[in-house]
């Protein structure tokens, strides 16, 4: 019956060491009553206690895995993983490593909360204008999306979205009646099949004057910028740059002889072959993830943009700016300073509710390294390890990115 | 003492604690028996209309409670998928795994699983609607496939596909209902797992006329109970526990019979030993001398057990197969009660 072993901390008893002199206890009873030096030492107290307690629970977990035979390794990475994985990103098949199959699904996890950011930023941005537009119905309707999707839970609506497509759409052999876009693409329960393009000989030509055009346009934005400063005079850079992006690569492509073929989906057997495909998992993960997102940045972009004094629009309309231009230019980059902090982490809860993927069958990190690897491998403490240091690492990741650029919006003062 | 702060404090931390003590004395000072089943399983382990748990796993439960606690009711139900059921029961969070679980290689020796024998004996099939029309599974290139995921199955299929050079797309599902949702919505067009799950899930189909189970059974999948490594006393309790109900069957105990054949010591000095009249079987594993006449009492024989959840007169309408007794020329066979 051996009590617990970790010793008592000797900060926790009143009475000095029996043989201690009186100098030292001075000393001792000085340093205690010294409220910043107090301070310090239960703080080391407390981290001493803290690690103290980590070491004990990690000895006592491989204690524990070493009783039941386990051992603590990460060589089951090296071994083939056996299962098939529907959306793949890079090549894998049954006899690749589980460690590419964890690849496969830290890619998927990264694909899905990267779009799933993109579109929740977007239509965030636009139901949180709408919010405010003096419209009634507008206005109200918007709000009521948000209620609904705010108080509920996000498990439900991935769910609901999955059954929706499941159900909605057409099976592969009705989608030729029904449900495609002039027999180019089409809506199916297994998926949205569209045509993949197929570049060929000379197309690098299109990707060059692409890149050229970017180049291009940052340099001219620039040039724009300047000679506003120097003349006050002010260019359409968006339009001009906008042209140049789309128009160089259609001339280049013209002048290549069109270097590009199309792979068109086509229904043989079971489901359609070939083509670019969107899986109805993903699809749904994507859109519930940024439909739920969405309600709560609309909220945060209202917020942010309310935050801003009335004066400031009063101010910039009497000095002749228009109304557009107020709100680029005034409105939004001193509302974005408010915006931005709780912004951040509605991008880091999409990417961790990501994590909800296996419910529908997504195969994210969580359902291949967290499930079935798990499984087939009996690794619980690694699998866990690598999926928790891979959210870890994606979400301070996304927070690094948030900061910097807060702080290049911050208010800078004079 | 020491070990169960050990373990108090893992669970704790990674909500993972190795069973300390032996478990059959944790299940006696409970005075429960923790039994993980299959999380909604026709047949097999799933709730009935007022929610209590029901099928040939779950009869399995009521056995073993019956047998160490003298009550078959003593079970407290764990349900899990197939990805969580190792976890839990290595964790501590339950007593036996009776969860159609296939007993395989890697589990048994690196998983670190203890598996107690047979109670079902099975194998991968594949289900799909008649109107596809498809008669082989070789006939299924391109098709979509549903499966649970973290399963044998879905190690089989791969292998099998990949050797047939058949292409298809894995749906994945974390359990039976999940997969039986997308395969009535025409997510996939074939649904594999056992082909007792399948049959199973048929029976539960509002048509279940309109569809076929085809030819090939592509695995073995011998299913049993799990207990965790190192508990060999409590390994020994669901094994015979087990073994204790095909003798049964073998030897002519039902649940009607017992307690006449068990009220003296009859003819036949294996069924007086099985039963406590004779000998001290019971006490040698630990538990009371009435044990299997408890556990045989509660409910019946394994062809009882068989009969009675997935038989032929049940929706699931299982044949014995494999499953008949070895005397029938079935591989249901128990090591003599001596």
């Amino acid at each position: 019956m051996a009590s617990i072993d970790t010793p008592a901390p000797p900060a926790h008893s009143n009475r000095p060491p029996a043989h201690s002199g009186s100098g030292e206890r001075n000393l001792l009873a000085r340093l205690w009553y010294d409220k910043k030096t107090r301070g310090v030492l239960l703080q080391i107290l407390t981290v001493a206690l803290l690690f103290a307690f980590l070491a004990y629970i990690t000895s006592n977990a491989i204690a524990n895995l070493e009783l039941l035979g386990k051992t603590f390794s990460f060589d089951f990475l090296n071994e083939p993983a056996h299962y098939d994985i529907n959306q793949t990103l890079i090549e894998y098949s049954s006899k690749s490593t589980h460690f590419r199959a964890g690849l496969v699904g830290m890619l998927n996890t990264l694909v899905v909360a990267v779009c799933g950011i993109i579109l929740a930023t977007f239509l965030g941005f636009l139901l949180g204008v709408l919010r405010l537009s003096p419209n009634w119905l507008v206005s109200n309707m918007v709000y009521c999306y948000v209620e609904f999707v705010r108080n509920t839970p996000v498990l439900l609506q991935i769910l609901l979205v999955h059954g929706l497509v499941v159900h909605a759409l057409p099976k592969p052999r009705e989608a030729q009646e029904w449900g495609n876009i002039a027999d180019t693409i089409f809506f199916t329960n297994r998926g949205v099949f569209s045509p993949m393009p197929l570049p060929q000989d000379g197309f690098n030509w299109v990707i060059a004057a692409f890149v050229i055009a970017i180049v291009g346009s940052i340099v001219f934005a620039r040039w724009a910028k300047k000679r506003q400063d120097a003349t006050g005079q002010h260019l359409p850079v968006f339009f001009i740059s906008l042209a140049a992006i789309i128009g160089l690569p259609l001339i280049a492509f013209l002048l290549a002889g069109s270097p590009l073929g199309w792979d068109f989906p086509a229904l043989k057997g079971f489901n359609f072959r070939g083509g670019f495909v969107i899986r109805p998992e993903f699809l749904a993960l994507w859109l519930a993830l940024s439909l739920y997102t969405a309600a709560f940045i609309a909220e945060i972009v209202r917020a942010g943009i309310l935050a801003i004094d009335k004066g400031q629009w009063e101010a910039s309309l009497a000095v002749g700016m228009s109304r557009g231009r107020t709100l680029n230019l005034v409105i939004i980059p001193q509302a974005m300073r408010v915006i931005v902090p709780p912004l951040t982490s509605q991008y880091l809860n999409l990417t961790k509710n990501s994590s909800l993927a296996i419910a529908i069958g997504y195969m994210d990190i969580v359902a291949t390294v967290g499930g079935i690897t798990l499984m087939q491998t009996g690794k619980e403490m690694e699998t866990m390890i690598i999926v928790i240091g891979f959210y870890l690492t994606v979400s301070l990741s996304i927070s690094a990115v948030m900061n910097w650029y807060n702080k290049r919006i911050k208010l800078v003062e004079r | 003492m020491k070990r169960i702060l050990l373990g108090a404090t893992a669970a704790l931390a990674m909500g993972a604690t190795a069973a300390s003590a032996g478990t059959l004395a944790d299940v006696k000072a409970r005075g429960t028996l923790i039994c993980i089943v299959n999380s909604g399983f026709v047949g097999f382990a799933s709730t009935d209309k007022d929610g209590k748990w029901q099928g040939y796993d779950v009869d399995y439960c009521k056995a073993t409670a019956a047998a160490v606690l003298g009550d078959p009711s003593k079970v407290k139900y764990k349900p899990a998928t197939g990805k969580t059921r190792f976890t839990i029961l290595n964790s501590g969070e339950g007593d036996v795994l009776w969860r159609n679980t296939t007993w395989t290689f890697v589990r048994d020796v690196d998983v670190k699983l203890a598996f107690q024998g047979v109670n079902y004996y099975d194998g991968q099939g594949f289900m799909v609607n008649k109107k596809l029309g498809v008669k082989s599974a070789k006939d299924l290139d391109g098709a979509s496939v549903c499966i649970q995921t973290g399963t044998t199955t879905e190690l089989n299929l791969a292998d099998y596909f990949r050797v047939n050079k058949i292409k298809y797309e894995p749906v994945p599902t974390e359990n039976n209902e999940e997969s039986r949702r997308n395969i009535l919505a025409g997510r996939c067009d074939v649904y594999t797992t056992d082909a007792s799950g399948l049959a199973a899930t048929r029976a539960t189909f509002k048509d279940p006329e309109n569809w076929v189970i085809l030819p090939e059974i592509i695995s073995k999948e011998p299913l049993g109970p799990v207990t965790r490594h190192g508990d060999d006393n409590w390994s020994d309790i669901i094994r015979w526990t087990k073994n204790a109900l095909v003798a049964a069957e073998e030897l002519g105990i039902t649940s009607k019979n017992v307690e006449a054949m068990a009220s003296k010591p009859g003819n036949n000095p294996e069924i007086n030993r099985l039963l406590g009249t004779e000998g001290n079987l019971g006490a040698m594993l630990g538990l009371d001398k009435r044990w299997a006449v408890n556990a045989i009492k509660a409910v019946g024989n394994f062809g009882e057990i068989f009969e009675r959840n997935i038989g032929t007169k049940t929706p699931v309408g299982l044949e014995r197969g494999l499953n008949a007794l070895w005397t029938d020329g079935g591989l249901q066979y128990t090591p003599p009660f001596r």
